[in-house]
């Protein structure tokens, strides 16, 4: 590999203070699992890396028992979601989507803040925290501030951050009674795979009723960046939900998705598939409140 | 830059200069002489990297060796008894014919007990997805998964074994 220095700040003023210091030759690393194949590569050469992995309290999961509310490490790996309880419990359309990303090797090293920082079209960690209305807490040397995750991205590989800016931390608000989330990672095969498309809804019904209350739509791979379908969750809000209204709503969205051409697929078929995939996820969010 | 970096290797403390840009898989091979940890893809694809750290499954061509600093690493030949007696895990592999070219075998071994560490009676499906990140290019992953069945199986005696007391460790 490509000679660098490795530099191992204890804190986020250290850090952010390093790759000042170093400017454009110093990058940030996290787990490593994309900024070491970039260097290998030769698509990345930075002469330091700032290394975020022993910096005090940037892991763990916390969700608050009273509010519900849920605060994620930006440096908490995948594995660490994949294997929370509360996460499966009560973020279920958080635990689909990570436990299915890179394999267990990569997921025990690979972080969910590195995964949102690379702002790549198709990160599996981004579609789902987007349905959730996750914001993001980001530390650079003009303080702190908080994003809204569906704004943090601004284009492939492009995000608000500025330099030297850490992400630190996502936020997720508690989620009302009677919600139930769903993700699917629609891929040629289970493992080791970039999605084709990813599919994340979120509903919340009415007590004693389906009539849906709130409904988030949000789309992987479907645009430059991971975007919601705000048409398609328009038509939900205030419908009772049954097979023909999901049906419905997928044909809004798989409308209002900005798909197009790649290796891994034709804009026809993304389209189509969002058709498909959001009135499955739809169907999948009804059962897991017990309504299906 | 370099630096020294101590941690315990297969059960032994070790203490050795390495290189900040180095693997692990590097500081394995190519400084230690374990050449049982192979390489295959160089970008954390394949699997045959696989080495324990903590006990967690990592693929040791991306992750750097300064960060095995005071951990605890496993490499496939830390996996036999001292006096040569194989692993279940190992024996299994053997039993089942899960090793053709044997160059996936390393890792598939040690994914396979980071696996039933952590879950000791896997179903089928636990098998597949815990081995997802380890490719076999010729043996076939059936044996592999039947050999991990079989392995899982003789593990959960052992600790049973251990529990009842008839084995005085």
């Amino acid at each position: 590999m490509r000679r660098f220095a490795y530099l191992i700040p204890k804190s986020l003023d250290e850090a952010v203070s390093l790759v000042e210091a170093h400017g454009e030759k110093a990058r940030y690393v996290a787990g490593g699992t994309d900024v070491l194949v970039k260097i290998r590569e030769g698509k990345m050469a930075p002469d330091y890396l700032v290394s975020l992995r022993h910096i005090p309290g940037l892991g763990g999961i916390h969700r608050d028992p009273h509010t519900g509310e849920l605060r994620i490490g930006a440096l908490t790996t995948h594995r660490m979601l994949e294997c929370s309880v509360e996460i499966r419990r009560h973020f279920p359309i958080l635990h689909d989507a990570v436990s299915n990303i890179g394999s267990v090797q990569i997921r025990n090293v690979a972080t969910i803040g590195g995964n949102l920082v690379n702002a790549v079209p198709s990160a599996d960690g981004a579609v789902p925290l987007i349905a959730l209305d996750a914001r993001v807490r980001l530390y650079g040397t003009k303080g702190e501030r908080e994003v809204e995750l569906l704004h943090f991205f601004l284009g492939p590989g492009q995000t608000v951050l500025e330099r030297g800016e850490i992400l630190t931390e996502i936020l997720v608000p508690p989620l009302p009674p009677r919600t139930g989330g769903a993700y699917i990672k629609w891929a040629r095969r289970e493992a080791m795979e970039l999605p084709i498309l990813g599919v994340g809804v979120l509903l919340t019904v009415e007590e004693g009723g389906r009539r849906c209350t709130r409904a988030r739509v949000a789309l992987g791979v479907a645009a430059p960046t991971p975007m919601r379908a705000l048409e398609a969750e328009r038509f939900l809000e205030g419908k009772v939900l049954d097979a023909e209204v999901l049906e419905e709503a997928g044909r809004i969205a798989a409308e209002e998705s900005r798909v197009r051409d790649s290796v891994r697929g034709a804009a026809w078929y993304r389209r189509e598939m969002v058709r498909v995939l959001v009135r499955r996820m739809g169907q999948k969010c009804l059962a897991r409140i017990g309504e299906a | 830059m370099a630096r020294t970096i101590s941690f315990l290797l297969n059960g032994e403390a070790v203490e050795v200069r390495v290189e900040d840009h180095w693997s692990l898989l590097h500081l394995l091979r190519e400084e230690l002489g374990l050449t049982g940890t192979k390489e295959g893809c160089g970008s954390g694809e394949c699997g045959a990297c696989t080495v324990l750290v903590d006990g967690k499954a990592i693929n040791s061509c991306l992750y750097l060796a300064v960060e095995a600093d005071g951990r605890e690493v496993l490499t496939i030949e830390g996996l036999a008894a001292p006096d040569g007696t194989l692993h279940p895990i190992q024996q299994a592999f053997i039993d089942h014919g899960a090793i053709q070219c044997g160059y996936c075998t390393p890792g598939m071994i040690l994914a396979a007990k980071a696996l039933l560490d952590e879950n000791p009676d896997p179903t089928e499906e636990e098998i597949r997805h815990g081995l997802s990140g380890n490719l076999c290019r010729c043996t076939g992953y059936l044996q592999i998964f039947e050999a991990v069945r079989a392995a899982s199986a003789s593990v959960r005696k052992e600790g049973i074994r251990v529990l009842s007391g008839e084995r005085g460790r």
